[in-house]
């Protein structure tokens, strides 16, 4: 029995290819292989030799089929190394192009401002880019003739001979949405109103369109200090700093009283703003608190009602905080500089998650 | 707004330093735009005395001088001709930046003599021109600082000059008095008693003065003026020119330089005729239009009708309140002169500006508002100061019109103030405060100073309150939300769209860029703008004239610009209005995209083919989904004519509802707007999608079957004009409860096909899915489905199965 399973098993394991190892299954373990053969034998065999031969034939025949199974997959094994050597590929060559767009920093910065005034309970007004002088000065306290018209290098709309109408602007701020959005809301009201403005003004640091966002908050108590508090923590989730230090400077502005323009502290490193340490200051925006005669225009009682407001322009905010430098480049739509200043689909700024990666 | 520190210590008596002063206009809203302090470069320099001066050995012109300064005896080498043993000089050691010759010095050797130093000259500190030799002091100790000296000894040629910017409510601080008076209230000093002077008239004035009627209102409130004859004019004297040199003014006579001085020391404009040449009268009158004059600054200038004008016997001589004429501008050789102070009205003065494009001193301050109550006194202090510098005998004083009376109050209401800034400022400091702004409290109504315009209500007192007690002192106050706990959305649901067709874009691989809303006006007229009511008045550019109709012209620029730089493959969109008139409602919103030349870059898996049209249908139809479209839309044919007409479609909800449109763009407007083609694009309008009804979450319940689908292929043959979504809504048709989808899968058109299947045949195959609700369908059922499919698209398109 030694000799046959030294046999069979030395063939399995010489077995060159599945054709052999079938040959060698039919002669050992097949119906009427050498093993069965074997087995037949048993019936002749006195009860004690059977119980001795009985188990190690069934054992034998165990053991020839595991030997065929094995070898069976490493003979398969083998012939599968043998295949995916020859598939082999260069896996230095470029991948398939996938697209990857690119989201404007004018845009993201947008939703990034957004973002943080609805978590302070402020929602979104929009208003015409081609406004009516009433919305965009009268309204605002700048009376026809006024020095402060003069200030804004305003783009007027052509009227035709016969119309007598005053012309239509190009909004030179977002402020005229104040108009709308009180005359249509009423107090007390919490809105930002961000969007394009435009100025008859081009050459280093001024485009003839930028972007602005508008703040208005009027309630029966609020004050400048409210101002105060609400544009330091603005700046502290915006900038994504833990401390800010905002200080305020009298200014005018006819549709505010007081007025006051806003200087952030901060540094510059090698081209780099740092915000809330060094020795710098530098002005962020315009605000105050808005002026009865606004409150007037648009049909809200100033001896009932108060607020603030502030405009501050988004690009500007945009450079600041991504370090870009050049404003007229927002607006040329230089496939670098998109690509470079861009941002990702999936960039979606969250108070959760953070404004920026 | 230029003035020296010098000059504003004619009005304020302060100790304060220039930085202070600096600080504190800032914080008042007198915004320091620049500080120019000599002294700030004379900083490192100090005193010495020559203890010895040797002629050089190897130069003639060089001495070798022995120099005592602060560090011990230094040896420098000289080559003015007034360094000699004695005297007081300026020292310059190794380590000083020298600005007059913009070098920093170190120990040099000259002609083999070592150099500690140098002694400088006035031009080589930049305190004047003068460089014959170094500078002698007449005074001063060796180690003391030069700086200290200068502003001790010669304060003139140090005065440090400082700029700010004048918001346009704040005339009053166009003068060096308001200035002071603002710097006094805050604490930085006392202000000094206000300069009076009566001058007697010696004979009646032989120049009479009128206003006419028509100019009284609107035109000019009062007009005062008198001669002062035998003048002699000539340079003024050094302390003023130097004064309105440092400024930035250009010394003309003591006449003229009198009236500049007015201008910024009071803000108040004055002007002088040369009375001789004035013929007859002055009168103040308006212009008919087309009269011409030629101004001080002999430039001629054509008026338009109304302007207010002075006009002599014979014609114009003077732009009111603006700029003098050249005529009877005033010489050295004027004897007799004529002064001048009158009131005018701001929005005259500011129109006339405008129609005559000047901008002078005059112009600036008039148009902003000068005190009235100051008509008559400054025509007393200018005699005054004219008779102190060039003589002469004055008339009395000749008046037509009246000084305005532009007294008012406002009540102060100090617990508003508090209420509003949100500071506790006590009601006494409130007061205190409008006081030494020139307010009279009488009780709590506040008389607004005759020189502050600007205050109309009492808003502004609570302004004037609030910057004199320094909003830098302010402490922000948290500010909760109106409502308490987790805040609700804001967006309104046009913004949400907007902000999800953007992302949407960039997700597809485009590139958002921001353009432009203003145009040329050809391209705006290639996609169907360029009107005139959508022109600007006063466009920056011939480039930027007209509002934009569409997004795609702006976009397209953006890629021809692209091209040239080499960029020949682009996705770029923009999300923005577009305007269709130059009212304010006519404007709308519009997603645009637009794909140049080849999907990918060149790859070994041949992924690059040119952008085609349904590329861009794929992109305009995904941004639609995105944004809540209803799956079931039309296609319609008839695009506008920038796009190719073949090759472009309309997607609509209905006939009339169109929601994008997609395309090929047309040759001839790639090739008019420069772009290397083929370029294809969509413009889409998400305010025409439809908003669901529902505002609910909820969705419906899915209604997966668990029983297998079906799909079946058919091949049609049809005309070559028959468009696949008509077979494909034919077959959709035949079971609507069974057939799930159909799809298109070929095309098989062109010569090939032709020749296959007869001329003006293609052949479009689709997959159906059938999909059982009940049972397991049999081979029957899905027999007669296809009977019924192959039947329905025969009647729809006239096509037949293809054998």
């Amino acid at each position: 029995m030694d000799d046959l399973r030294q046999k069979y098993l030395e063939a399995i394991a010489g077995a060159g290819d599945e054709a052999a190892l079938e040959d060698i299954r039919v002669a050992a373990v097949g119906k009427k292989g050498e093993v069965a053969l074997k087995m037949r034998e048993l019936g002749k065999m006195s009860p004690e030799e059977r119980q001795v031969m009985g188990p190690k034939l069934n054992a034998l025949k165990d053991e020839i089929n595991a030997a065929l199974a094995a070898r069976k997959e490493a003979l398969g094994d083998a012939a599968l190394d043998e295949r995916l050597k020859t598939e082999w590929l260069d896996v230095t060559l470029p991948a398939r192009p996938r697209p990857a767009g690119t989201i404007h920093p004018v845009s993201q910065v947008t939703e990034e401002v957004t973002t943080i005034f609805a978590d302070m309970g402020f929602s979104v007004a929009e208003g015409p880019q081609i406004e009516t002088d009433w919305h965009n000065f009268d309204a605002l306290n700048i009376p026809p003739h006024h020095p402060a018209r003069q200030e804004f290098d305003t783009f007027y709309m052509h009227r035709e001979e016969g119309d007598e109408r005053p012309p239509h602007v190009l909004r030179t701020h977002t402020s005229p949405v104040q108009i709308r959005a009180m005359l249509a809301q009423g107090a007390p009201i919490r809105v930002i109103a961000p969007g394009r403005v435009y100025r008859s003004d081009y050459d280093q640091t001024h485009t003839p369109m930028f972007h602005q966002i508008e703040g208005l908050a009027i309630d029966r108590d609020i004050s400048m200090a409210n101002l105060k508090w609400t544009l330091e923590e603005f700046c502290r989730a915006f900038f994504e700093v833990d401390e800010v230090e905002l200080r305020f400077r009298a200014s005018h502005f006819p549709f505010t009283e007081p007025s006051a323009e806003v200087d952030l502290r901060c540094s510059w490193q090698d081209g780099r703003l740092k915000v809330g340490e060094g020795d710098d200051w530098m002005e962020i925006l315009g605000s105050g608190m808005v002026h009865p005669k606004v409150l007037e225009a648009s049909g809200v009682d100033p001896n009932e009602w108060q607020g603030f407001a502030f405009g501050i322009g988004i690009d500007r905010l945009a450079m600041l905080k991504y370090g870009i430098p050049d404003l007229r480049a927002f607006f040329d739509s230089d496939l670098r500089w998109l690509r470079h200043y861009g941002f990702s689909a999936l960039d979606v700024p969250t108070m959760r998650g953070g404004l920026s990666r | 707004m230029k003035f020296t520190l010098s000059w504003l210590k004619d009005h304020l008596d302060t100790t304060a330093s220039v930085d202070e002063i600096a600080e504190a206009l800032t914080d008042l809203g007198l915004e320091v735009e620049g500080i120019e302090n000599p002294l700030a470069k004379l900083s490192s320099f100090t005193l010495g005395k020559v203890k010895k001066a040797e002629k050089h050995p190897d130069a003639d012109r060089l001495r070798v001088c022995v120099v005592e300064t602060d560090e011990g005896d230094k040896q420098i080498i000289c080559g003015a001709p007034n360094a000699r043993e004695g005297i007081t000089v300026v020292v310059c050691k190794p380590g000083d930046y020298v600005p007059g010759i913009d070098v920093t010095l170190s120990v040099g050797k000259i002609r083999g003599v070592e150099s500690h130093g140098m002694m400088a000259s006035e031009r080589e500190l930049e305190l004047s021109d003068e460089h014959t030799g170094i500078i002698e002091l007449p005074s001063g100790e060796v180690g003391e600082s030069f700086a200290d000296w200068m502003a001790k000894n010669q304060p003139e040629k140090v005065d440090p000059v400082i700029e700010i910017a004048i918001t346009p409510n704040r005339p009053d601080a166009l003068g060096v008095r308001g200035i002071a008076r603002d710097l006094a209230a805050r604490g930085l000093g006392t202000l000094k008693p206000e300069k009076t002077a009566q001058i007697e008239g010696k004979f009646p004035c032989p120049i009479k003065v009128t206003i006419d009627d028509d100019t009284r209102e609107g035109g000019c409130e009062v007009f005062m003026g008198r001669l002062i004859r035998g003048v002699k004019n000539g340079p003024s004297p050094a302390w003023l020119q130097q004064r309105l040199r440092a400024i930035g003014l250009r010394p003309i006579s003591a006449l003229v330089d009198v009236t500049n001085f007015f201008t910024y020391d009071m803000n108040r404009p004055l002007h002088v005729f040369d009375a001789d040449k004035v013929r007859g009268n002055l009168r103040v009158h308006r212009t008919r239009g087309g009269e011409t004059l030629i101004g001080l600054d002999e430039k001629e200038y054509t008026f338009p009708a109304g302007a207010v004008v002075i006009s002599d016997d014979h014609e114009i001589e003077s732009i009111a309140g603006i700029m003098g004429g050249l005529r009877t501008g005033c010489t050295e050789k004027t004897v007799n002169v004529f002064l001048e102070a009158a009131v005018w009205d701001t929005i005259q003065i500011a129109k006339t500006g405008r129609a005559t494009k000047i901008n002078s001193d005059a112009r600036y301050r008039n148009e902003r508002g000068i005190d009235p109550e100051f008509n008559a006194p400054a025509i007393e202090l200018a005699t005054q100061m004219i008779m102190e510098l060039c003589g002469g005998e004055p008339s009395d004083v000749v008046t037509a019109g009246e000084v305005p009376d532009v007294s008012r109050a406002y009540k102060l209401d100090t617990d508003r103030v508090v209420s509003l800034v949100g500071m506790d400022i006590p009601a006494g400091e409130q007061r205190r405060t409008l006081e030494a702004l020139g307010f009279r409290l009488e009780g709590d109504l506040a008389h607004v100073p005759s020189w502050r315009p600007d205050v109309m209500g009492e808003a502004d007192l609570v302004e004037e309150v609030a910057r004199i007690a320094s909003l830098t002192k302010l402490v922000g106050r948290p500010m909760p939300r109106a409502h308490v706990g987790v805040p609700k959305a804001v967006l309104t649901p046009i913004q949400k769209r907007e902000n999800i067709a953007r992302r949407t874009m960039a997700a597809l691989g485009y590139n958002e860029a921001v353009t432009y809303s203003f145009i040329d006006k050809e391209s705006a007229g290639l996609f169907g703008g360029g009107a005139d009511v959508t022109m600007l008045e006063n466009p920056i550019s011939s480039e930027m004239s007209h509002m934009r109709p569409d997004l795609l012209p702006g976009l397209l620029q953006a890629a021809a610009r692209n091209q040239a730089r080499g960029f020949m493959d682009l996705a770029l969109f923009e999300v923005g209005p577009a305007f269709d008139g130059g009212e304010p409602e006519e404007s709308h919103l519009q997603v645009a995209g637009l794909l140049v030349g080849g999907t990918a870059p060149r790859d070994p898996w041949g992924s690059r083919r040119p952008a085609d049209v349904y590329d861009a249908k794929a992109d305009a139809e995904a941004v639609l989904s995105a944004i809540g479209a209803p799956a079931k839309q039309m296609i319609l044919r008839d695009a506008p004519a920038w796009w190719h007409p073949g090759r472009s479609g309309r997607i609509s909800l209905g006939p009339k509802n169109i929601l994008a449109t997609f395309g090929e763009l047309h040759p001839k407007v790639l090739d008019r707007m420069g772009v290397k083609g083929p370029a294809v694009a969509f413009t889409l309008w998400p305010e025409r999608v439809p908003f669901p009804k529902s505002t609910g979450a909820t969705r419906p319940a899915l209604a997966a079957s668990t029983l297998q689908p079906v799909e079946r292929d058919f091949a049609f043959v049809v005309d070559a004009g028959v468009e696949a979504l008509t077979l494909v809504n034919a077959a959709q048709g035949a079971d609507k409860a069974l057939i799930e989808s159909v799809t298109v899968f070929d095309e098989f058109h062109g010569a090939k096909a032709e020749a296959q299947m007869g001329a003006g045949k293609k052949s479009l195959a689709i997959t159906v899915r059938l999909q059982p609700r009940d049972k397991t369908l049999t081979d029957a059922e899905i027999e007669a489905v296809g009977a019924k499919i192959v039947e329905k698209v025969a009647k729809a398109t006239g096509g037949a199965l293809r054998g």
